[in-house]
């Protein structure tokens, strides 16, 4: 179900969490709201499911406003950075909460508690209890506990935030996955630009309680509105005017035209890639990245003098 | 080493000296000397009557307080009123109020030339039941408060957005979260209405065989130099409260291990 906010501002005290926020999340898609800590991102999950109520502004949930509905009535399905499992119910109950509210006949409640335990690949888990089970395990639960319902919209803040990296890695392209196969429109909080442009089909980009961009990740990589997108999603170098993606900048060992003389400081081997952070004549840091193939045949050592040309670089007005 | 042993003696001798030894005597005295005494004056119809009266303000101090205990710890941690502040600091004003204090107040109020004088409760169960609750109220509070800070409200948006009324989320999340404190600030207030004197002093009269309650009989029965009588009542009152606690003791870690 699709979602629309307009104009929703939300104040705590004299602080703008949301400043005139505008989205629309179409039907069936995986929409991820991406910014800084404090730029809004949480607070507008939460006013779409209905925790916080905006001071203005409205939001409508399949084309129904729902603004001044409660949480209970909505419909939405929300997955909480710690979990939030109820810790004195096993795993099975806390899958079951949502249709033993509603009241749902057993078999019917038996029947889909196991096949959500075996969506989330918890089968054999049931009579855990939260504090037996892992991190990832636990936010799966969650997950599980949250779609039983049927959610309109799933809502997700955070949901791998406290979780290790290979964890995260894993339950990233996990979510990708489950949300192929059940297609309910989600929305996932993020303040991880690589895992925002993984796992979304469209990313909206805040800050300050502002929209500063929403469009795919393709486009938002290449095609950035401002110089806050340009910089918070991926690497910058700024030249003059211009800010360059340290991918877009080639290193030679002779001076041309178009080049800038610089100082290598450090050689960084990621694997594939490999990071080199310069220091420009004037005192500016660099960052050039190179495949592992480029950067050998430069033969790069620390205090070498190199050229820097810049292959594509973008300017904002 | 050594230190930890000290500190150890030092635990061990303290309790001894303050708890265990008291409580030691009393026991032996009432069933090594006077056991038949004592066990007359248990089966006394004075004596029975101020248990009588006791239980009956355990049995309605108690599950008021529980009520507004957790009320009250609810409105303390999860409420956005003004006055949250004053609400919290005023729940522990039985905890600093001497009890004798409390009774005078209870008399000032409901007296015979008091401001509701048309109020019937000074020398009556009424009186003893308000005074008891009255110096009972903040033991529930105070154990649920810190567990409702602890879980925070995360677990009730969940119940929230899975469709749960606000009543259904007390039932089923908030009140299974919180039932140990719950347990322990019950047990605590039980102990305590089981115990006061001073309150009840003041209002109930200490009539015998009327507004008499088991703690005041001790009082009685000492002041009438009847040994064996204060012995034998003080030791069913310290294992009514033994009990109690053991019962909770018993429960508590089968269901904390699951």
């Amino acid at each position: 179900m699709s979602i629309a906010i307009r104009d929703v501002t939300k104040r705590f005290g004299s602080f703008a969490a949301l400043d005139g926020v505008s989205v629309d999340v179409a039907t069936g898609s995986l929409t991820a709201l991406l910014g800084p800590s404090g730029s809004g991102k949480s607070t507008l999950l939460r006013v779409i499911a209905g925790l916080e109520m905006p001071d203005s502004g409205s939001v409508a949930i399949a084309d129904e406003d729902v603004t001044r509905r409660s949480p209970q009535d909505r419909g939405v399905g929300f997955v909480f950075q710690h979990y939030a499992a109820f810790k004195h119910m096993t795993v099975w109950e806390n899958v079951a909460f949502g249709l033993k509210i509603r009241h749902r006949p057993r078999v019917e409640v038996r029947a889909r508690v196991a096949e959500l335990l075996a969506l989330v690949q918890l089968e054999g888990l049931e009579r855990r209890y939260p504090a037996q089970l892992s991190g990832g395990q636990r936010q799966r639960m969650g997950l599980a506990r949250a779609l039983a319902v049927d959610p309109h919209v799933l809502l997700l803040d955070e949901p791998f935030g406290a979780l290790d990296a290979r964890v995260r890695t894993e339950l990233r392209a996990w979510l990708r996955r489950l949300h192929d196969e059940t297609r309910t429109t989600t929305v996932i909080v993020t303040h991880d630009q690589e895992e925002a442009m993984e796992v979304a089909d469209e990313v909206v980009v805040m800050n300050r309680g502002r929209i500063e961009q929403a469009a795919g990740p393709r486009d938002l990589y290449e095609r950035p509105a401002n110089e806050f997108v340009m910089s918070f999603v991926g690497q910058v170098n700024r030249i003059g005017d211009a800010f360059v993606r340290p991918h877009d900048l080639e290193l030679v060992l002779d001076a041309g035209a178009s080049t800038r003389e610089a100082m290598v400081q450090r050689i960084v081997h990621l694997g594939f890639e490999v990071q080199v952070e310069l220091v420009r004549d004037d005192g500016a840091p660099l960052s050039v990245r190179l495949t592992r193939d480029e950067e050998e045949r430069l033969e790069l050592v620390r205090g070498d003098i190199v050229h820097v040309r810049p292959i594509r670089a973008t300017t904002f007005s | 080493m050594a230190a930890r042993l000290g500190l150890r003696l030092v635990a061990l001798f303290y309790l001894a000296a303050i708890l265990v030894a008291p409580l030691g005597l009393v026991c032996y005295r009432t069933c090594a000397h006077d056991a038949g005494a004592a066990w007359a004056a248990l089966h006394a119809h004075a004596t029975v009557h101020a248990f009588r009266v006791t239980l009956v303000a355990v049995a309605i101090a108690v599950p008021v307080n529980a009520v507004f205990g957790v009320v009250c710890a609810l409105a303390i941690v999860r409420g956005r009123f003004p006055g949250r502040g004053f609400l919290n600091a005023f729940v522990d004003l039985p905890l600093a109020l001497s009890p004798v204090v409390v009774g005078a107040a209870l008399l000032l109020l409901y007296g015979r030339n008091g401001w509701l004088p048309g109020v019937h409760v000074l020398f009556s169960l009424r009186g003893i039941v308000l005074a008891t609750t009255f110096v009972s109220l903040p033991f529930v509070a105070r154990e649920v408060v810190p567990t409702l800070r602890e879980i925070g409200d995360e677990q009730e948006q969940a119940a929230h957005t899975l469709g749960a009324s606000g009543w259904q989320t007390f039932w089923r999340v908030t009140l299974p979260s919180i039932r140990w404190a719950v347990v322990y600030g019950v047990v605590l207030t039980t102990a305590r209405c089981l115990g006061e004197y001073g309150a009840v002093a003041v209002v109930s009269g200490n009539i015998e065989g009327r507004t008499q309650t088991a703690t005041l009989a001790v009082q009685d029965a000492y002041e009438n130099l009847d040994r064996a009588g204060a012995y034998a009542i003080s030791l069913a009152l310290a294992l009514g409260a033994v009990l109690v606690l053991v019962a909770m003791s018993l429960v508590r870690p089968r269901e904390a291990r699951s």
